[in-house]
């Protein structure tokens, strides 16, 4: 099982009592802010949760793990996600489960 | 980007909810996110992308200063995969 937008817009409702068309607006404004934000190359800093913070990658040689033929790995931005201590601490509790 | 900058971003861009709505689905929303990982619920949001744990091993660490051995018990980690439709606009959006 996974949670999804389904299951945090429902979630949502039920707890704050917004309507279907409510919920649904705030959980996909929110993933698309912090998308935009890193669209503009701003990281997004959630304290408790974690950070999504932007790296830029230079080019460098890959292979074809196939055909062994060798092809360049074009230079890139990537999002990486730093837990914060709060998470990373609620997280490490599963261990004992 | 911080919290309440994301707050007071989609509080402007919407009118159906109140600024102290925002605020209080903001926290839901975190918190129903690390309680899902804290359980060891994945979480796929299709387009961002998805967290999964990631198990460590137990290890025997040391103490940087004191040079002395701890034992260190086996954990998880949060790990986020960013999704296609994440990876392709900040891709994009940097020129590339």
């Amino acid at each position: 099982m996974a949670l999804t937008k389904a299951d945090v817009i429902e979630q949502l409702s039920a707890a704050l009592g917004f309507n279907k068309r409510e919920a649904k607006e705030v959980v996909e404004m929110f993933f698309e802010q912090i998308r935009e934000s890193l669209e503009r190359g701003e990281q997004v800093k959630l304290s408790g949760f974690g950070n999504f913070e932007l790296r830029d990658k230079a080019e460098r040689p890959g292979r074809n793990p196939k055909t062994k033929e060798e092809i360049p790995i074009s230079a890139r931005r990537v999002v990486t996600f730093r837990p914060g201590q709060k998470l990373k601490e609620k997280v490490d509790q599963h261990a004992g489960s | 980007m911080t919290k309440s900058d994301l707050i007071d971003a989609m509080a402007d861009k919407q009118s159906l909810l109140s600024y102290r709505d925002v605020e209080l689905a903001v926290k839901l929303i975190l918190d129903q996110m690390s309680n899902s990982l804290s359980t060891g619920e994945r979480i796929e949001i299709r387009g961002f992308g998805s967290f999964t744990l990631h198990h460590r091993a137990p290890r025997i660490g040391r103490n940087p200063k004191s040079g002395e051995s701890v034992s260190l018990g086996e954990k998880y980690v949060p790990h986020f995969k960013p999704g296609k439709e994440l990876r392709d606009r900040v891709n994009t959006a940097a020129g590339n």
